[in-house]
């Protein structure tokens, strides 16, 4: 995940400074340094590093740091201040119209703008109820109309196209007529990469804003962009006065630095981010939680609201209330574990916990594909025998095997996993009873 | 003769050539912001000092080029300016340009660009790339050139997941009259290579170009899925993939390095496109990745026509980036 070496490298520098009582100097001097280092392989524009590394030197160096007992949290502070800042402090939503919203993307070749418009209008259509007319006005690459009409015909989302030998001016007004003619509340335009020194077709662009008057004109930055981000920015930003940002592929391993970038030197608010390759895989871009996962403090708040929405809270007290009287069957643990999945994937948990940064790639996929094969043994057994796991003998586990395609081994291990969670409830019962919490809570 | 003045009279006497004004007008609006970067810090300057070494860092981060490899090309510079008693900033700036070819040259062996071609039998190249860094478009601009130099090429789909990715690469096949397969939607993309392969065999193709689907480099089971298509085109035909490009796109920052790395690992990656060079980015990342993993550039992407993917020459790249003609 994005940003991750960099609240690892910051973790390091911290460490380091954990150990001195104060900061002086000298120390400081090192850390900073290392902090510069750390923001530039972060691809964080080499004069947005130079501005942030100097604010935060001037404010450390200050005497209320010096006097305070643990410099090295004072540092963490400041830095956690600065890079808020940097990121801008509030989260932005998109602005809603009253009657039509118009939404146009732009950006270099490769951004992600097509996945992006399809993503957009997943969640207007699917979290929002928006009614969502998707335009594709890409007609030089070739297949990108289909791709976007591929995209519309999976979400169920109506689409707009004229053909590859339209005038991309021309498809958005009629996008636009039909989207206020027939009451739709949202026209996402998917525009063709170009560079933004691509003079007649930074033209089209402009032609489409002044005769659309979009509502959002939002940029795409991919997270890898290294160094020349902040220059394609604000080409864009000059030629269109655009209204924010989309980060794409934040889920790789890049880290970002140069949409950090655009928001310092433009002043565009970040407004979503794209962490992943499935249409449901936007998020709401937080500045502030993005500064926390710099400083390595974890994402904790992204992923307690995760968790929040995933569960419904009565049926979770319900399910806990039968775990711990002991009552757990194989249908409650598959409940359980995809209550877990509906979270999200494993590993984008396992990296918002503080803390839990060495799970490998590798071994998060080995979870995930566990959790299928518990799925399809649970599957291929009747509800008896769900409600009923002891009555699973030697004929009736060759039949589930036989009946999900998998070993018998791979049945006991379901079955095994059953009784150690059972078994975990009824020592937290016990836990319960005495007033003592399980290990590893508090200090 | 130091490079910079070798490049400045290798390419300033003779008439220039069609590669040469491609490089130079490729790299035309990347050369304004490094080398009249160069130019202009040489004449603030009388003469180097700490400052100078500083704004030239700055100029290489800039780039792209990479904190550990600018830090690693300052040093030296400041090492031979003190050595020798170098103050002369025009001077030193020439050093530079010696010293980014030297360590480019260094840092592995010396390789043909074009496709290495088999004796006998299909030959087999495999092209990678995380997402959007322009592996279809790659692919037609070398199945063209390549069907130029008279090669029956056939161009296999295996990017079954991207929406509209099959189609954008039929109607690349159909514009340039050469076979493709293709597999199902969302299907297993090593089986559309065992395809691929069959065919190939029996129709006599010399050049099988294998496009797959764009993965982000931590995604561990994306990456598992390439090691499977090697082994199956291994299986089919001997030897292959014979080549398998990277492909890295030059707005690219420092994670270029980890593309190269991890693509290394489940492939035998034997040379980076590197593309979009007709943009503002200078795509100094490739240097980074030559220091670091030795992988070698090919070819290079200057423009979206079907002829500006050009063999990479590293002469005529530095001279496009920093000496070139015109400002």
């Amino acid at each position: 995940m994005a940003f991750e070496s960099l609240s690892e490298k910051f973790q390091g520098i911290f460490k380091k400074l954990r150990k001195e009582d104060k900061l002086t100097e000298t120390n400081m001097a090192s850390a900073i340094k290392e902090i510069r280092v750390a923001l530039l392989e972060a691809d964080v524009n080499f004069k947005v590093v130079k501005a942030f590394t100097e604010d935060v030197k001037s404010k450390a160096l200050g005497q209320d740091v010096l006097t305070k007992v643990n410099p090295g949290e004072m540092l963490i502070k400041i830095c956690h201040d600065e890079l808020v800042e940097l990121l801008g402090a509030d989260n932005t939503d998109i602005k809603y119209e009253k009657g039509l919203t118009t939404i146009m993307l732009c950006g270099l070749q490769g951004a992600g703008k097509t996945t992006s418009a399809g993503k957009l209008a997943n969640l207007m259509k699917n979290k929002l109820n928006k009614k969502v007319l998707l335009a594709g006005l890409d007609v030089y690459r070739p297949a990108a109309i289909e791709q976007l009409g591929v995209l519309a015909r999976q979400l169920g989302v109506d689409f707009f196209e004229m053909g590859t030998n339209s005038n991309p001016v021309n498809v958005a007004e009629e996008a636009k007529k039909k989207a206020l003619a027939e009451g739709y509340d949202v026209l996402i335009m998917d525009t063709a990469g170009r560079l933004q020194i691509d003079e007649k077709l930074m033209d089209e662009l402009k032609n489409i804003n002044k005769i659309i008057h979009p509502t959002e004109v939002l940029l795409l930055v991919d997270a890898m962009a290294g160094q020349d981000a902040v220059n394609v920015a604000s080409a864009f930003n000059n030629d269109l006065r655009l209204t924010g940002v989309i980060m794409s592929k934040l889920d790789g391993d890049a880290k970002g630095g140069a949409a950090l970038s655009i928001k310092y030197m433009s002043g565009l608010p970040i407004k979503f981010a794209g962490v992943g390759e499935k249409l449901t895989d936007l998020d709401i871009f937080y500045p502030s939680r993005m500064a926390d996962r710099i400083l390595g403090m974890g994402d904790v708040v992204t992923f307690v609201e995760k968790a929040k929405e995933a569960f419904d809270e009565k049926t979770a007290e319900k399910e806990a209330k039968k775990m711990m009287d002991g009552n757990f069957t194989l249908d409650d643990l598959l409940r359980q574990m995809k209550m877990v999945q509906k979270l999200g994937s494993l590993q984008s948990i396992a990296k918002m916990i503080p803390g839990m940064p060495k799970i490998t790639d590798e071994q998060t996929a080995q979870a995930e594909k566990e959790m299928k094969i518990f799925e399809s043994v649970i599957n291929s057994m009747t509800p008896y025998e769900r409600k009923h796991p002891d009555c699973l003998k030697f004929s009736r586990k060759n039949r589930v095997a036989k009946g999900c395609g998998l070993t018998n081994a791979e049945v006991n291990r379901v079955i095994r996993k059953w009784e150690q969670s059972k078994e975990m409830m009824k020592q937290m019962k016990q836990y319960q009873k005495s007033g003592k919490m399980p290990g590893g809570f508090g200090r | 003769m130091g490079l910079f003045a070798f490049l400045k009279e290798k390419f300033s006497k003779k008439d220039k050539n069609e590669k040469t004004e491609k490089y130079e007008k490729g790299l035309a609006k990347s050369r304004q912001a490094f080398a009249s970067r160069l130019d202009d810090l040489s004449k603030r300057y009388s003469s180097v000092n700490e400052d100078y070494f500083e704004e030239l860092e700055q100029i290489l981060i800039e780039a792209d080029v990479g904190v550990s490899l600018t830090i690693k090309l300052v040093e030296q510079l400041l090492d031979k300016s003190e050595e020798e008693g170098i103050t002369d900033p025009a001077k030193i700036n020439e050093e530079l340009v010696d010293a980014m070819f030297v360590g480019y040259v260094e840092n592995g062996g010396n390789i043909t660009n074009e496709i290495q071609f088999r004796d006998s039998g299909p030959t087999v190249l495999l092209v990678e790339g995380v997402n959007g860094v322009g592996k279809t478009t790659s692919i037609a601009k070398l199945a063209k050139r390549y069907m130029n130099k008279g090669k029956k090429v056939l161009l296999v789909a295996a990017d079954t997941f991207r929406a509209g990715a099959v189609d954008q690469l039929k109607i690349w096949a159909s514009r340039l009259g050469c076979p493709i397969i293709t597999g199902k939607e969302n299907g297993d993309p090593a089986s559309v290579c065992y395809d691929g392969a069959k065919y190939a065999k029996e129709n006599n193709i010399d050049l099988v170009i294998v496009d797959t689907a764009g993965r982000l480099q931590n995604k561990a089971n994306l990456m598992q899925e390439l090691g499977k298509m090697n082994r199956v085109i291994s299986r089919e035909i001997e030897g292959a993939p014979h080549e398998t490009f990277l492909i890295i796109d030059a707005t690219t920052g420092q994670n270029g390095v980890s593309q190269a790395k991890s693509f290394k690992e489940v492939s035998n990656i034997t040379g980076i496109v590197i593309t979009k060079m007709d943009g503002t980015s200078k795509g100094g990342i490739i240097l980074s990745i030559r220091d670091e993993l030795g992988v070698p550039v090919r070819f290079i992407g200057l423009g979206e026509k079907m002829e500006d993917l050009e063999e990479f020459d590293l002469d005529e790249y530095l001279n496009g980036l920093l000496v070139g003609n015109g400002k």
